[in-house]
């Protein structure tokens, strides 16, 4: 749908593997979080914020075609965006594990632990887009230049209410706390680097997320202290979403968002 | 690219750019700072548009009113682009765009802090990624939206305050004015 950036030339139709993986993490991811902030369409707890968040959500759409498409053009296999979408089942998606979770704990949405999770990922987007605003990939330093402003007002946005959730009452206060007691270990599959991060880093192409743990920890703990949030202590538990190993979630967030598109091949409105 | 003005070019030129916001129709994509080019590759037109947001709805209908444009003008071999760099900044609307915006009761957006520069490195090393060395678009720390130049488009005041700062599309953000009480649209500095 979008050709956008610029076309792929002749060396990207060959690209290693390892930096289609690494287009994929990242689209797979932004999609995915898109899908979970869509469903508070029309269900936030105030009209604004119902605005707000789908707004966060049409920006990681936005994000996600731009890299799906970029992914389709370097595997050189004829699929576009919305293939890859759509047409891909939940053992070839590479997005986090932190991004499938449920808004809540499953049963019941929780505004607080959406908040947090928007804040985790921001606070590592607004680096990573920046560093990639310097890719070796001209497609992806495009994309990063353009998508470090979106992450910004994710992050002012997250933070902003973190505070005023973890520095309000007793009762939103111990709720951001259990939210970010339950999210903070997943954010330990992004300090485990593989050899697809190790060779987009090697070569170039982008950074491996560990690299960017200090930025995302200074982040963090600034916004934490404000809102008198406890930083959790480190854990063992590594998710691997990255790698096509997902949690139980993942099959309902992929059943309800391909449900249509499989039933209706190229279908349009 | 020579400096030989090319009267076709031009008039393409002119007849994108008049093309109306379909979400803000006062003004033109000439205003946004969204048309980037016009130019001609072999015996083909072709005029280049930058998109606003990543996942503006706008963007698709924009493409298709500049081609409907022009093929009502009766220029038929007309590629239209979008690209994505440089990125479009609110920097690009024009002194004429920011006072259409007010009159039809939208605050222009102040000046960016951090302009983006559309710098190009062959290669970052890992070094530089995790020092931080390499150039920050902005503070990633930095949570407070630059309200500089911010004032009311009914009364002028510069009192003002964010019910919210995502309103009802997404380049805009929801204020109210303290002195009038008036809510108002403000385009926010992207």
């Amino acid at each position: 749908m979008n050709p956008s950036a610029s076309p792929a030339s002749a060396q990207e139709a060959k690209a290693h593997p390892a930096r289609i993986e690494y287009v994929l993490r990242l689209g797979d991811s932004a999609l995915i979080l898109a899908q979970r902030l869509a469903e508070w369409c029309g269900h936030g707890p105030m009209l604004e914020e119902d605005i707000a968040l789908t707004n966060v959500s049409l920006d990681l759409v936005g994000q996600a075609r731009l890299l799906l498409a970029h992914a389709g053009q370097l595997e050189a296999q004829g699929r576009d965006e919305d293939a890859l979408a759509f047409m891909r089942d939940e053992g070839a998606f590479r997005n986090w594990t932190i991004v499938e979770l449920p808004n809540g704990d499953g049963r019941h949405d929780d505004y607080a632990f959406t908040i947090v999770r928007n804040l985790m990922v921001a606070a590592l987007m607004v680096p990573w887009w920046t560093a990639l605003a310097q890719s070796s990939d001209t497609t992806l330093a495009a994309i990063g230049a353009k998508s470090v402003k979106e992450a910004q007002a994710h992050l002012r946005h997250a933070s902003q209410w973190t505070v005023r959730f973890g520095d309000g009452t007793e009762v939103s206060h111990a709720r951001a706390q259990a939210a970010l007691d339950r999210l903070w270990p997943y954010a330990n599959e992004w300090w485990q680097t593989d050899m697809v991060e190790e060779q987009a880093a090697q070569s170039g192409i982008g950074p491996a997320p560990a690299d960017l743990r200090s930025a995302w920890t200074a982040t963090m703990q600034a916004v934490l202290a404000e809102a008198t949030l406890k930083c959790p202590a480190a854990s063992g538990f590594v998710s691997q979403g990255k790698h096509g190993q997902h949690s139980e979630h993942l099959g309902y967030v992929l059943a309800e968002m391909q449900s249509l598109a499989r039933k209706h091949p190229g279908a349009t409105w | 690219m020579s400096g030989v003005t090319d009267p076709l070019l031009d008039q393409v030129r002119a007849l994108a750019g008049a093309v109306p916001d379909p979400e803000i129709p006062v003004v033109t994509l000439s205003d946004l700072g969204i048309l980037r080019s016009v130019t001609r590759e072999h015996e083909q037109i072709v005029v280049t548009l930058t998109p606003t947001y990543t996942g503006c709805p706008a963007t698709e209908v924009i493409r298709g009113d500049v081609q409907l444009a022009l093929t009502q003008a009766g220029l038929r071999d007309v590629q239209v682009r979008l690209t994505l760099s440089p990125p479009w900044t609110t920097d690009w609307i024009s002194s004429e765009g920011r006072t259409k915006l007010r009159d039809y009761g939208i605050a222009p957006p102040g000046r960016t802090v951090h302009a983006p520069q559309a710098q190009r490195v062959a290669f970052v090393s890992r070094e530089q990624w995790r020092s931080g060395a390499i150039p920050k678009q902005a503070d990633a720390t930095e949570r407070r939206a630059p309200a500089e130049e911010l004032a009311c488009p009914r009364c002028g005041a510069s009192q003002v305050e964010c019910v919210s700062e995502y309103g009802s599309t997404p380049c805009k953000a929801l204020y109210r004015c303290l002195r009038c009480r008036e809510p108002f649209d403000y385009f926010k500095p992207y």
